[in-house]
Formats: C-alpha cells, structure tokens, sequence
C-alpha cells in the first residue's frame, strides 16, 4: 500500500508483553512473545480447532499441512508474533508479517471462538503492535471484510483509520 | 466448450492462462485469450501477446488471440456474451504477504455482472 494511506500522526503507547489480565468470563488470560519451541504445537491446535465460518479472505487455511506450510511464513524471518494463552492452550494469535516498502507490515489477529467478545483481541493487538514499534516496524496495515463491524471497531479504537474502502476488503491502516 | 480467458498481464492472470491452457490440450476445448489492459499492472499487450503465444506453442494449443481496448471488465463480458461463450476465465487474485487472498478489480466486476459462467483460477 502507498506511504501516503497512512496516517501522519504515529498512534499512541502500547503496553510491553507479557500482560496477564482476567477477561470479562474471569479466565486469566496472558499476551506475551510467540516462541517457536513452546508455542508451535499448540498454535497449530489453535487453528486446527478454529470454525472454519470465521475464516477470511483463505485464512486461517484448513488441514494440517497447509496450517503448517502457512504457520511457517507467517512466524518466519522478520515476522512479529504474540499469542494470547489460557491455562496451557492457545486462544488467540496476532501476527506482522513484512510487506513492501521496508519498515512496513501486514497485520491479521484470531481468536478462538470460546474466547471471542471478552477484550482478548484488543489486548493482542495493542501488545502486538508495541512488539512490532519495539521491533522498528512504522506502518501498518490490515485488510477486513467490509460487513465484519465488530472487527473494524476494534481497529478503530487502536488507532487505525480506514485507507481504501473501494474494493471488497475495506483497508485500514496505523503509523506506529 | 467455448472459452473466453481474460488476461491482463498481472501474474494470477498468466497462472490462469497457463493452467487453462493445460487443461485445453487435454478437452480440446474452443480457446479465446482476450488480452486486457488491467490498470493495476503495467504489462503491455504486446508482451503478455508474446507470453501467450509460448504457453499456446509450449502446450500445442491453438486459440485465437484478440486485444480489447477500454474499461477491461466491462469489455470482457460484453464479449463473452455477444459471440456466445460458454465460459468466462480469470485469475482468480493475488494473496498478500498475510496470505490473504485479494481479488482483482476485473474479476470483481466480471462476477457481479456475467451472466456467462465465471471461473476463477486458483
């Protein structure tokens, strides 16, 4: 996306992961770095369970492998990744993955549908994109589908404005 | 069957070229390229003319080429409706570094308008 969509004023502070907090249905829920050892099998559980009416624009993939293959691109060489975990599982995932012009990054945020509707989303995004700040990432952006109200909401009140509204997926877009 | 393919230069459409073009030496299908200017690409005809011609020669196909001029979509299924096609051909989007899957302007136009059958290729 052109440099000119974003936003001139950068968003504001982000918390530093990892948060613990309770969410509205009382389940203590943590936000912090992805890591490969530990997390990868139950990421893939994540999204081996995810109902498959949530999926967007061919994500999450469905079946094994291609889980795998797509896991592989999105937690590899320059990618920021924070997992949002209940007890030993998780159930919900935030990911940049790089994009064109350097310090640019595509962002997607899942949550299982248990968890979904009780602040885990807005705790995964704002701790993912202080992750990708730290990380020295300055533009963001996202595309969601244009019936999805309660998604663009919650990009909304992150800080993220809309930036191409004329195709299918409605864009949007942060400076961090 | 009669085959209207619509290419503008982008690289979903010359994977649907390729892939319909394999699958037409083998049901020796009645194969039209119409080459469109996709404004979203910078390819010109005269290239992507140059591109179908070696998957046509490299598959032992036979198609009639034609170049449409203005507004890609709208052009592609007037065509498609006027001479009788069978069925519409496109590349069915590029994905983003997400993986997302992102439809082109002209497949969108083409789908919320043909009354020919549309395929996608993925």
């Amino acid at each position: 996306m052109s440099r000119d969509k974003y936003p001139a004023e950068p968003a504001g502070a982000f918390p530093d992961p990892p948060t613990t907090v309770e969410d509205r249905e009382d389940r203590s829920i943590t936000v912090r770095r992805y890591d490969e050892e530990r997390d990868r099998a139950a990421l893939e559980a994540m999204y081996d369970a995810f109902d498959p009416a949530d999926r967007a624009q061919g994500i999450p993939p469905t079946g094994a492998d291609r889980i795998a293959d797509w896991l592989d691109s999105i937690t590899g060489e320059g990618t920021v990744n924070v997992v949002a975990t209940h007890r030993d599982t998780v159930v919900g995932h935030a990911t940049l993955v790089p994009d064109e012009p350097e310090a640019t990054a595509e962002l997607a945020i899942f949550v299982l549908q248990d968890y979904q509707g009780a602040g885990i989303g807005t705790l995964l995004i704002e701790t993912l994109l202080g992750a990708g700040r730290a990380a020295g990432v300055e533009r963001v952006w996202l595309s969601v589908e244009r019936w999805n109200e309660p998604a663009i909401s919650l990009y909304e009140k992150v800080g993220f404005v809309p930036s191409d509204t004329e195709s299918f997926e409605h864009e949007m877009a942060i400076r961090l | 069957m009669k085959l209207l393919l619509g290419i503008g230069g982008s690289d979903d459409s010359i994977h649907a070229l390729e892939r319909a073009v394999d699958r037409v030496a083998e049901t020796g299908d009645d194969l039209t390229v119409a080459i469109l200017r996709n404004p979203a690409t910078e390819a010109e005809p005269a290239a992507i003319e140059e591109r179908v011609q070696a998957v046509l020669d490299d598959a032992g196909v036979s198609a009639v080429v034609r170049h449409l001029e203005g507004d890609p979509g709208s052009q592609l299924v007037d065509l498609a409706e006027r001479e009788s096609f069978d069925r519409i051909v496109l590349g069915g989007g590029e994905t983003s570094p997400m993986g997302k899957i992102k439809l082109g302007g002209i497949a969108e136009f083409v789908l919320l308008n043909s009354h020919v059958s549309v395929t996608l290729v993925r």
